[in-house]
Parts: C-alpha cells; structure tokens; sequence
C-alpha cells in the first residue's frame, strides 16, 4: 500500500496482512525493551489539524518503538485562519525531509488533498466524519482476539453514525473479515446508506443475538443543534446491562474512547469484564507500528 | 467597416450560410458583402449573436484580490459575452443607486464588455429592508437579488416582487432553504454518507421553489403590474419540475442553469477537490438530464455562468472551509458546444438562442439576429478543438474543473456595437 486513507478497494488478504504484522507488533511490545531498529532513518510527522492527544501519543510511541524520528505539528486553528493553508504547512514539512505524514483534520478527505502535495506517505489519523482507519484496524483486532474470528459474527455499532468516522471505517473494514455489521441509532443521527451495514433506529434489533457491541461516543454539539434530546437519547439508545441481555452472552464491549459515562454506555458496564476498552488503547499502538512498516518499508500490497 | 466573408450564421431564428458579413457603423450593413479595409476570412466559423451572462461574480468592489471589472470583463469577452450582469455580493454590497452608476462608469471606460450590475434586493443584501428600487431602476440595475443569501423572510421577498413590479425590474432569487442546507457541501444523499461530507438535499432548493412560487402568486394577485421572479442556477429534477408546472400555470417565472450543473456530477467529489465545491452543489446524473431536458422544452430560459472566483489558496483549504464557486467566463460556450451539442446532438439554434435571446429576454433587451440593421455585438466562433487551460485565463482565478477537457467552438473574435474587444484569429 501507498497510503492509509480509507479502506475503499482493499481486498481481505491485504486486511490480513497487516493484521499478522500487528501480531508480531504486539510481540515487541511485550518485551522488556520494547524498541526495534525497524525504521531507524526514517521521520515521522504527526500533523494534527485537529487535537487528539490520545490519537497523538499512540502513534508517536509507534512509531518510536520503531526507531523512527518522530516531529509533532499540532496547528490550531486560529493559524489556519490567519491564512496558512494545509497546503502550505505540509510543504513547509515536505522541505524538511519528512517520510510519512499522519494527518488529522476535522474535514473529511484533507488526507485525500495531502497526497497530491507531498511525496511522503500519509496515514489518515482520522478526517472529520468520513475516517478513521486505524482505529478501525485496532477494533478488528481487538474483536479478533476476543472471538477468534469475524467470520458470520454480528457486530453492532451504536451511537451517531451519520458524524462517526469511526463507524464509518469500521463498517467498511469488519464486512472484509467476514462480519455482519449492524449501526443502530436516532434517525437524525443516522446516514441514509452505508454500504456494508444493515441500518436501523431500533437499538434491540442491533443487540439481538449480536457477537460484540462497538459504543460511539455522543458529542455535545448533536444536542446543540438540536438533532436529539439528551434524555430521550439516553432513554432509548443507552447500551444498559439489561439491553446488553439481547446480545449474545458476554459480548465483548468496544468504545473508541474518551467516553461520556451514564450517557452512551451506562458506567459500570464501561469496568466490567465484558469491556475491552483498555485492550483497545493497547492494540492501537501494534496496529500504528504495522501501518508505518508496511508504509515505509514493506513491499506488500 | 469590417467583411467577414463565407461565415456561416446561427442565432435563435436559425442556422444560414454561408454569406459574407459587411459590419460598419456599430450595425450589420449587409449579408451580401461589400467593401471593407478589413476583409476576414470566416469559412468554417460560425457568427453569433454576443452572448449575455445573467450571473457573474466579479468581485468588484472590495474583494480585488478574486477578480475585478478589468480581468472579469476581459474574460467575458474571451468568452464570447458582450454583456454581463454583475451579483452585487461585493464588500460593501451593491444597494444603492451611487454604486450602480460607479460601476457602470469604471466598465464603460474600460470598453470591453458591457457591464449591467444587478442590485441587491435588501439593504446590505440582510434580507430585512428593501432597497431604494425605484431610484435603482432609474440607476439601470439590471436586476434585483441578494444572490448568496437566501431571502429566508417571504414577507420581504413578497414587497420586493410588488415593488420591483413597478419599475419593470426581474427579481432573481437563490433557491435554497438554508435551514435544510445547514452546513452542506454537496448533494446529500448516499454519496456523501459514503465521503462522510455533510449534505445539501436537493430538497433545500424545491422547498424553496415552491415557497417562493406561492409568493409570486401573492404578487401577481397584489401588483397592477406583472411581477417577475427568476430562478438562479437551478440545479435538480424536482425544482424543474415544479417550474415546468407553474410555467404552465402562466406564471411570470424564469430561471437559468449554469455550466456546472449541466456538465459535472456530485461523483467529482470523490477527489476531495473543492474544486468542485459550489452551491448549489453538484447534483446526480438524473438531474443533469432532467436539466437538459429543461432547455430542450423551453422550461429553463437561459444558460448562465455563475462565474464565481476564488483564490487558488481558498480553493486549496478542506472542504468544509474552502468557499463555493467555479470560474467559467472563458470556457462557458466552448463546454456546452462540445458536451451537449457535439456529443449529444443538442440544437445548436437553441444552445445560442439560451446564451443570448433567452438572457436577454429576461433583462427586458430586445432580441438581437444577425440580419441587416442589427446591432454589430456579435461573436465568431471556431469549432477546431483544442484543451482548456485555465493557465490562459484573463481571470484572475486560474483554475478550473475543466482543465484539461479537450473543447471547439472558442470565440475568436468579440465585437460590441461593432468595436473589436477580442481577437485570437490566426
Ligand atoms: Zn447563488
């Protein structure tokens, strides 16, 4: 692969690929030392138009586990403003000899335009609602080691979908690997289509029999604009010990963080066994170091 | 006196030819020939009628940096317009008669295409207070609108059409519904789910079709004289659909479609290139067809450009911040000519007739055909192909989704009332 932008035309063996390379990943990270010579040489740029600190660190630590050179650009809006493009920050950074670009921005497809003004590699970190796809990554991952495989498992996605890149990525990966994906929500916060994902307004329908339970986080704007009462979202698409009871015993619990507590997910269930949220943050960083490997020094795909 | 020998003619009578054209004294002189000092050879060209542009943006005064009246009426006459209606978005809008004049002053100096600013309906273009219509017709506004914004109060909208009525001026509405536009970028629907892109429904612009139909009704019931509203850059099936019914209703309605709409899809976004960002945006393969069927029948009036332009920085943000518009001065005959009448088979009578009696009609001018006595604002055309580079323009915006698109029928030669304003015959 050139680029991690969406996963639009990847094919399951390439998914695969990638994943067996997370495996290894993970391997280092268990080690005492916990740092290989793999990309000694090369820099990565971590270029966030849009703050995530979580995100941030996950992907420097990758790519310091890796031996890279690792610079951090972080523009706040207000320069953006003031008349500096993304354009001109990214050559800016091109002239300083940068080998892969992690971008995050708030509008969807600024990793899509960076690819046509600089030579390094970019991985999508995440572009307003459109994607997110090492998230994504790390969710299968996650899921694959908690069911062993996705193959005719039904996953469930719950919470804003029409804003998520999260879901967006992730109901265009799980299908790749075999998994039925179901996305539950308000109406208002419902896409009309999503290829790969059965829709639904009825949170029960998702649950039922489902394998695993994805919550989204809600954002506070969604009730500033005024596309849905807080109450009523948390009255009807709460995912609630008793809700959880539709799903297939112990379904495993997944939440891109951070979360709101008591409002997506009631709070306890976000301790409990079921919850795979830590392994989540833990597998990020093998999947980041797969992503960079591939990008920079492997031939696959 | 200037002879064009062996041209062949097209205007919205039809095609003849070919004849040799004797132009002096700002008239056609005659259709048989004649002695000139300049003799042209038009064998293989077309002459048509100069075209009209209900709706360019050249940014004059205020934003200098996007276009102004030189670079912007340079561009129109390479691109076969002897007249060009101005929206009066600028800083600060056009809402006054003092403005209308100065504009109309600085375009007479510079002598290329004719410039008839079109005024702003409300004050400031805010959509609360009527502007100062009489004294802005006295002023020759073209027309009235607050073209970008969206006339969201229809008490006002319903004073201006009644007001406006009086002085014999058009009101030209954006027919969008800005409270289901929201934040929308591009069509909505299941392509900008997929793009994760918010979504501008093409219901937003039937909504307010209709709406503001009902308050053309309310004029037309209220007002001595005919209203007249026009429809701006019309751009789904359903929005023609309801003004092919009201049409039919005998309601004083027109409206336009621009290049974009009839030439480009919502699938262009797929590249993330604001390039293609405009509003109303880019809309599907159907309403593009239903747009052209609504030339052929006579529903849509005119074709104008909507030329909208922007810096290359602006156009190269995200596209949640890059601003709306394609610049299309240049290149608006030449893409219709190939896409809809060398490709498609589109009558080229009325592809000419929609970029010049049909503007004109709406602007009140009387039609222009190039017979004997007529006004010498005329356009040559050479059908030979050659791609389009935005490099070229006299723009000041010097991009283009077209870039690149291999296009006949280039004006090479602009007269307004007989005086050359652009020449590129070899
Ligand atoms: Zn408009």
């Amino acid at each position: 692969m050139r680029h991690l932008l969406d996963f639009q035309g990847w094919t399951r063996p390439e998914v695969e690929n990638l994943l067996d390379t997370a495996r290894v990943m993970a391997e280092v990270l268990e080690r005492p030392v916990k740092k290989v010579p793999a990309l000694q040489g090369f820099t990565v740029a971590t270029v966030f138009f849009e703050p995530s600190t979580r995100t941030r660190i996950s992907f420097e630590l990758a790519a310091r586990r890796m031996s890279a050179d690792v610079v951090s650009f972080a523009a706040q809006a207000s320069s953006l403003q003031k008349g500096e493009s993304y354009k001109d920050t990214l050559l800016t950074l091109e002239a300083m000899g940068i080998d892969a670009y992690i971008i995050r921005a708030d509008s969807a497809g600024v990793p899509h335009q960076a690819t046509r003004w600089v030579k390094g590699v970019v991985v999508n970190g995440g572009d307003g609602r459109r994607a997110h796809p090492t998230q994504a990554l790390l969710d299968a991952y996650t899921l694959l080691e908690a069911l062993g495989t996705l193959e005719g498992k039904k996953i469930a996605i719950v919470g804003d979908i029409l804003h998520s890149r999260v879901a967006r990525s992730n109901v265009e990966l799980l299908p790749l690997l075999g998994a039925e994906v179901w996305v539950a929500g308000p109406p208002t916060l419902l896409p009309q289509t999503l290829p790969g994902a059965r829709l639904t307004p009825h949170l029960e329908e998702a649950l039922a029999e489902a394998d695993a339970v994805m919550v989204l986080r809600l954002q506070k704007e969604r009730m500033e604009a005024g596309l849905i009462h807080l109450q009523d979202y948390i009255a009807h698409y709460q995912v609630t010990e008793e809700r959880l009871r539709k799903a297939k015993p112990n379904a495993p619990l997944l939440h891109p963080g951070p979360m709101n507590r008591d409002i997506e997910l009631e709070g306890t269930l976000a301790d409990s066994e079921r919850s795979l949220v830590n392994r989540q943050v833990r597998n990020g960083q093998a999947v980041r170091m797969a992503v960079l490997y591939h990008l920079l020094v492997g031939k696959e795909r | 006196m200037l002879l064009i020998q062996n041209v062949k003619l097209v205007d919205a009578l039809g095609e003849r030819g070919p004849v040799d054209v004797l132009i002096g004294e700002g008239r056609i002189l005659s259709l048989n020939g004649g002695k000139a000092e300049t003799v042209m050879d038009g064998r293989g060209l077309y002459l048509v009628p100069g075209f009209v542009d209900l709706h360019a943006h050249l940014r004059e005064p205020g934003q200098e940096v996007k276009e102004e009246l030189s670079t912007g009426l340079l561009a129109a006459v390479r691109g076969g317009y002897t007249d060009i209606v101005s929206m009066p978005n600028t800083t600060p809008p056009v809402d006054t008669p003092e403005a209308v004049r100065a504009l109309r002053k600085k375009a007479q100096a510079l002598g290329l295409a004719r410039l008839h600013p079109a005024a702003a309906l409300t004050q400031g273009q805010e959509g609360k207070t009527l502007t100062e219509i009489g004294l802005l017709q006295e002023a020759k506004a073209a027309l009235l609108t607050d073209d970008g914004h969206t006339n969201e109060d229809a008490g006002i909208l319903a004073a201006g059409l009644l007001q406006a009525s009086a002085f014999g001026l058009p009101v030209a509405v954006h027919a969008e519904d800005a409270s289901l536009r929201r934040g929308g970028v591009m069509n909505d629907g299941p392509l900008a789910d997929l793009l994760g892109l918010p979504g501008n429904p093409p219901e937003a612009e039937a909504a307010r079709i209709a709406r503001d139909l009902e308050v053309l009704r309310y004029a037309l019931r209220r007002s001595p004289k005919r209203p007249h509203l026009h429809i701006q850059h019309l751009s789904t099936r359903r929005g023609l659909e309801l003004l092919r019914e009201a049409k039919r209703a005998g309601l004083p309605v027109t409206a336009e479609a621009t290049p974009h709409h009839l030439t480009l899809t919502q699938e262009s976004l797929r590249s993330f290139d604001p390039l293609f960002k405009v509003a109303p945006p880019l809309r599907t393969p159907e309403d593009v067809e239903a747009l052209i069927e609504g030339l052929l029948d006579g529903t849509l009036d005119a074709i104008a450009t909507d030329h909208a332009p922007h810096t290359q920085a602006e156009k190269e943000m995200d596209l949640l911040r890059a601003p709306f518009g394609i610049p299309s001065l240049e290149v608006a005959f030449p893409l219709l000519y190939t896409e809809l009448h060398l490709k498609r088979g589109f009558p080229l009578r009325r592809l000419v007739e929609l970029f010049t009696d049909g503007p004109r009609r709406i602007l009140g001018h009387k039609p222009l055909h190039l017979e004997e006595g007529a006004e010498a604002s005329l356009v040559l055309l050479d059908p030979r192909e050659r791609p389009v580079d935005p490099k070229a323009f006299a723009s000041k915006a010097r991009f283009s989704p077209w870039a690149g698109w291999v296009l006949g029928g280039w004006p090479v030669l602009t007269l307004v009332e007989g005086r050359v304003v652009h020449q590129a015959l070899e």
